[in-house]
């Protein structure tokens, strides 16, 4: 059941609860006592909304940063990556295997923003090896969501 | 100048669907619910392999049976879903949908005044192709108390001795019924007494939501030697645009269907094969989470139908539900139109697929759930209207 609600939220948070206990075979009362508990356990973290910034003509610059760090002893990368994820401009950070340590996507309002932020906040961090800051240039898909894409049924109406 | 045409062609009605369809065509507003066809794209990596399949050169015609490495995959796959054992080499046709398989199938066995028993409601294809190649089609009207299943007695009052061939169209469009191994089971027997051939349609195999796995009529023992098993990728694979299907049965009937293929086909589409075989090979996965996700627009329809207090029994096959509107005292046909002009729905009528359609419609669920619930506020709406009037 958990599973069953949690891949239609992950798609739709918007899902009107009733519907979705009548897909699943359920009542409204057990759908709304599961997201509860999914929220108090952590399992349900945010229901963030999917933007296409592009069209609402605000603007908008993302990067990816691969970042090389010397972890710290006894704590890990986990204290490093905490430094760096505290800070609001960062939108996420994961630990990476490969030729670097952490992949921090950060988000601000110019080119400038960014470049300031890597260079006065992120960089000078003790552990901070390395940065190298990757602009977006184009998204072209995001949370399984193709964004250019608008759906259009092509079927004909009436088939056999 | 004389009749250019060919009698038994003229006499043939044009499809009940055919007609709605026309209607619908001036209302481009209106929500559908009246396909037969997946919703879903196809999966990527088939497409994909047929963009490949292109690049590569693939272009030509393949052997009129189809691929190999294709029937070997096929195969496979009837042997690990449904513990059917066919040899691609020789008992295995593919074909330009499932329903090519279905006309060659009855041109291949019918001789003038063979009878043809046909379950009705059905998909519209069995009568024509059963007059075009000769036979002569006898429905078996089947009752919505029974959940249109097939029941023996309707069977074996059907027999006579120019009885040649039963059609077993399940999981079944429109009704959405399906035959459970018990419900077979008698089926089997009688086929066997009266020494009947049976044309198995399952190409809704995929879609069957009875908890246990589909089972196949040609899965029974004596019946492999006696029946002709359809199947293919339109509903299972959402590939209906493809036109693939295929036939298998016995080496002496399938051989006579080649023959009749090669001459009217030459092969089933290239590009489509070379996909087909990424799809049989590697999209289980894929077919489950689309079972799975039509089986819970099946549960919310259903709910929605109960709460409304219509009669609906529980289909568990296909991607169709069938309700009843008998209590409005009014056909399905009048029903349907009324729905599109007053509250523009599409849905259609039972009568569509045999008399013993009327008083039900057809609901493809094969929409987004966004889609199914503006379209059943609208049917709502209209019912209670109708309770309101009366």
């Amino acid at each position: 059941m958990r599973e069953r609600i949690l891949s239609y939220i992950e798609h739709n948070s918007r899902i009107d609860i009733e519907d979705l206990a009548m897909m699943l075979g359920s009542d409204k009362i057990t759908i709304m006592n599961e997201l509860e508990a999914m929220e108090a356990e952590h399992v349900i973290c945010g229901y963030p909304t999917l933007i296409n910034w592009d069209k609402v003509g605000v603007d908008k610059v993302s990067a990816l940063i691969e970042v090389r760090v010397t972890p710290q002893r006894g704590m890990g990368f986990d204290k490093v990556a905490e430094r760096i994820y505290n800070y609001p401009e960062v939108d996420a950070v994961y630990l990476i295997s490969g030729g670097y340590d952490f992949m921090v996507s950060i988000e601000g309002r110019t080119l400038r923003e960014v470049a300031d932020f890597v260079s006065s906040k992120l960089s000078p961090l003790d552990s901070v090896l390395s940065t190298q800051t990757n602009f977006v240039l184009k998204k072209y898909k995001d949370h399984g969501v193709i964004m250019a894409e608008q759906h259009v049924d092509e079927r004909e109406k009436v088939s056999p | 100048m004389r009749n250019p045409l060919n009698q038994k062609i003229s006499d043939i009605k044009p499809s009940g669907i055919r007609k709605f369809f026309d209607i619908v065509a001036e209302m481009p507003e209106a929500i559908s619910l009246g396909v037969g066809e997946p919703d879903f794209d196809t999966p990527w990596k088939v497409r994909d392999e047929a963009i490949y399949s292109l690049e590569r050169g693939r272009t030509f015609y393949t052997s009129n049976s189809g691929l190999k490495e294709l029937r070997v995959a096929i195969a496979d796959y009837l042997k690990r879903r449904y513990d059917l054992s066919y040899n691609p080499m020789s008992e295995m046709l593919m074909t330009v949908g499932g329903s090519e398989g279905i006309d060659a199938a009855l041109r291949a066995m019918l001789d003038p005044g063979d009878e043809v028993l046909i379950p009705q409601p059905c998909y519209v294809s069995y009568e024509p192709c059963t007059i075009l190649a000769g036979g002569v089609p006898v429905p078996i009207n089947l009752k919505e108390e029974n959940e249109f299943r097939l029941k023996p007695e309707e069977l074996e009052s059907a027999i006579t001795d120019k009885t040649k061939v039963l059609i077993m169209p399940f999981p079944n469009n429109p009704t959405g019924a399906v035959m459970e191994e018990e419900d077979l089971k008698p089926i089997v027997d009688l086929v066997i007494k009266h020494d009947i051939f049976v044309l198995t349609d399952e190409i809704y195999s995929e879609l069957s939501y009875t908890g246990k796995p589909h089972i196949s009529i040609a899965s029974f023992p004596g019946m492999k030697e006696r029946t002709i098993y359809i199947n293919g990728f339109s509903k299972s694979h959402a590939m209906t645009g493809w036109r693939l299907g295929y036939a298998c049965g016995p080496e002496k009937i399938i051989a006579q269907m080649t023959k009749i293929h090669q001459f009217a086909i030459m092969c089933a589409p290239t590009t489509s094969q070379y996909a087909a075989v990424v799809a049989i090979r590697e999209c289980d996965e894929d077919v489950k989470n689309m079972r799975e996700e039509y089986n819970d627009r099946r549960r919310y329809l259903l709910e929605r139908f109960k709460k409304m207090n219509i009669k609906c029994f529980e289909p568990y096959g296909a991607f169709y539900i069938f309700p009843s509107i008998a209590e409005f005292g009014m056909s399905s046909e009048e029903f349907c139109t009324r729905l599109l002009r007053e509250k523009e729905v599409a849905v259609v009528p039972g009568t569509a697929f045999g008399d013993s359609g009327e008083g039900n419609v057809r609901i493809s669920y094969a929409y987004s759930i966004e889609n199914l619930k503006k379209a059943m506020d609208r049917i709502e709406e209209f019912v209670n209207e109708l309770r309101e009037k009366n």
